[in-house]
């Protein structure tokens, strides 16, 4: 492993384009164990690019990302699984597979070549079915699971891969309002008991300011900006961010931001 | 939970199975034998049908289940590559580029050796040829590729018929029989086999990684599979296993696509499982199916990948149907 001082994640001047279109340019982020950040701006502004970079699923135009202090060229895909885990957006399921494998796909970069999981990899497996409320569902497959379920399967399969840093593309896509703000809390707890880092595409600016410190913007032109949620997170800002305006109100000491 | 007792256990069965159709093969045919004797002449005592069982049948179902074995474990691979249930190694065009070889040799009037020779670079070149074709920009996604091999093998097919509307009259049948898929020329069996053994052995080491590749590229390159050099390690072993498999046996067909479907329907779709299951199973089917295309209508022999496809058929669509979803 690397020295105490490495960030979780880090970006050095990255510069990402996709179709002709400036996502970011000049990116400079870090993220450290157990801080949480969200990043936020208009479909298409290409939040979901910038994870993919960050999770070295394809590669950035210009700059670095370093992963635990390391360039994804120089790790191999096992170790860097081991570093980090990445929900995808969208999951289809071409053969079908009961819901406890699927969850046991976790352990792959845990496992050696030729293991096959134990008994210890089913507990962990089961632990996160059970965090995300599907242990009844364990020995379905995957194929008639609903959009809800299947995206908390994909949660639980995340938890059983147990990285130190969590990359989140909408992982509230499906949910409903319940399941929305448990699974937030499962992430939360990960950073607060276990010193996870999280980086997160959210859709609702109020929900980036209840569970994460900072706040990425991608405004879809190329510009960016990166801060504290209690400074970035204005009328003004969020107004310009989605293009149309919208009015903060308090409740309970949180901050909502609704349409006007 | 998958655990390694079940697979064993599983493999252990479909050993069995094969060990049925082996004996199958070597007792029955145009002259019935009884079993004490063929395992009397396998121990190496002196019988006097010695020469059928050792000399004719043996290599004969050796190579059929060989063949089986290398189609079932192409198309598991391919299934998985493409992430696609309907992949396999005929519908991929290698077969049909392996047809155009063989047709070309048989018909400027090669022997044995030249046709094998030419079917083996017609498959290498459909090889190349799709996967140079889908690999374009680099972003080489499972439907171009599917894509591809599908106008290929149409391609490969319209060819294929243009030589036969212009071969010599007394040629056709030997081209036909080789486009059917038949085991009565081939030569020595264990080239198939080692082969095989081969494309096992290296596939193995990847089944877990399979199994996430299966699930989407991102999906197992997130989980820490190193999705480039899997893929072209998987198409590499998949299309020399077809190329090795149609060079000794002509084309037959349904093997590839059935074999790992039905196991897959049977057992799930673990690949540390289904690989070695596959093998098995397709091998030993392939030989039950030649030994009844030599004795149905014997002493005459039918093309095997006749029979294949006769019993693949049927056999498919019931579990299919059966099946919710």
């Amino acid at each position: 492993m690397n020295g105490q001082g490495a960030a979780l994640i880090a970006t050095r001047a990255l510069a990402v384009r996709i179709g002709g279109i400036s996502v970011c340019s000049d990116l400079n982020i870090s993220v450290r164990a157990g801080e949480r950040l969200a990043i936020l701006g208009r479909n298409g502004a290409g939040k979901s690019t910038l994870l993919s970079v960050l999770a070295g699923l394809r590669d950035g135009d210009e700059g670095d990302v370093l992963l635990g202090g390391d360039r994804y060229a120089a790790l191999a895909a096992r170790e860097a699984a081991r570093r980090r885990g990445w929900l995808a957006q969208r999951h289809s399921d071409a053969f079908a597979s009961t819901v406890l494998e699927t969850a046991l796909t976790g352990r792959h970069p845990h496992l050696g070549r030729w293991d096959w999981e134990t008994t210890a990899d089913a507990d962990i497996a089961h632990a996160a079915l059970k965090a995300c409320g599907l242990s009844e569902l364990a020995a379905r497959d995957v194929q008639t699971l609903s959009g809800g379920e299947r995206q908390r399967l994909a949660i639980a399969t995340l938890l059983t891969q147990a990285p130190p840093l969590y990359l989140l593309d909408e992982p509230l896509a499906h949910l409903d309002l319940n399941h929305q703000i448990a699974a937030l809390d499962l992430f939360a707890a990960a950073a607060k008991d276990d010193g996870a880092g999280i980086v997160m595409v959210l859709h609702e600016p109020g929900l980036a300011d209840r569970y994460c410190d900072r706040v990425l913007l991608l405004y879809g032109d190329g510009r960016h900006e990166l801060g504290d949620c209690r400074e970035m997170l204005t009328e003004e800002r969020l107004a310009e961010l989605y293009g149309h305006p919208l009015k903060e109100v308090e409740s309970d000491g949180r901050r909502w931001f609704i349409p006007a | 939970m998958p655990s390694r007792r079940r697979a064993f256990l599983v493999l252990a069965l479909l050993a069995c199975g094969g060990l049925a159709s082996f004996a199958a093969a070597l007792a029955v045919g145009s002259l019935s034998l009884p079993l004490p004797e063929v395992m009397a002449t396998l121990l190496g005592e002196q019988t006097p049908n010695a020469a059928i069982i050792l000399e004719l049948r043996l290599p004969r179902a050796l190579a059929g289940f060989a063949c089986g074995g290398l189609l079932a474990l192409a198309g598991a691979l391919m299934q998985v590559l493409l992430r696609n249930p309907l992949a396999d190694p005929y519908v991929l065009g290698i077969s049909g580029g392996a047809g155009v070889g063989a047709m070309f040799a048989i018909m400027v009037g090669l022997g044995m050796a030249g046709i094998n020779g030419f079917a083996f670079l017609g498959a290498l070149g459909a090889m190349l040829l799709v996967f140079g074709l889908a690999h374009g920009d680099g972003a080489w996604t499972q439907t171009r590729l599917l894509l591809t091999g599908v106008i290929v093998a149409a391609g490969c097919g319209a060819v294929v018929a243009l030589m036969l509307s212009i071969a010599p009259e007394h040629k056709l049948r030997g081209m036909l029989f080789w486009l059917m898929g038949d085991l009565s020329q081939t030569g020595s069996p264990l080239i198939a086999l080692g082969i095989l053994a081969a494309g096992l052995l290296v596939a193995m080491p990847f089944a877990r990684e399979l199994n996430l590749m299966a699930r989407g590229s991102d999906t197992a390159q997130a989980l820490g599979v190193d999705v480039r050099q899997l893929r072209y390690t998987v198409y590499a072993v998949a299309s020399l296993l077809t190329a090795i498999a149609v060079t000794s046996a002509g084309s037959i067909g349904f093997i590839g696509l059935v074999v790992p479907h039905l196991v897959r329907l049977a057992i799930g779709n673990d690949q540390r499982l289904l690989l070695p299951a596959s093998v098995l199973a397709g091998g030993a089917l392939l030989t039950l199916a030649d030994t009844l295309a030599r004795t149905v209508v014997a002493p005459q022999q039918l093309p095997v990948g006749v029979l294949t496809a006769l019993i693949g058929v049927p056999v498919f669509l019931f579990l299919l149907a059966r099946h919710p979803r």
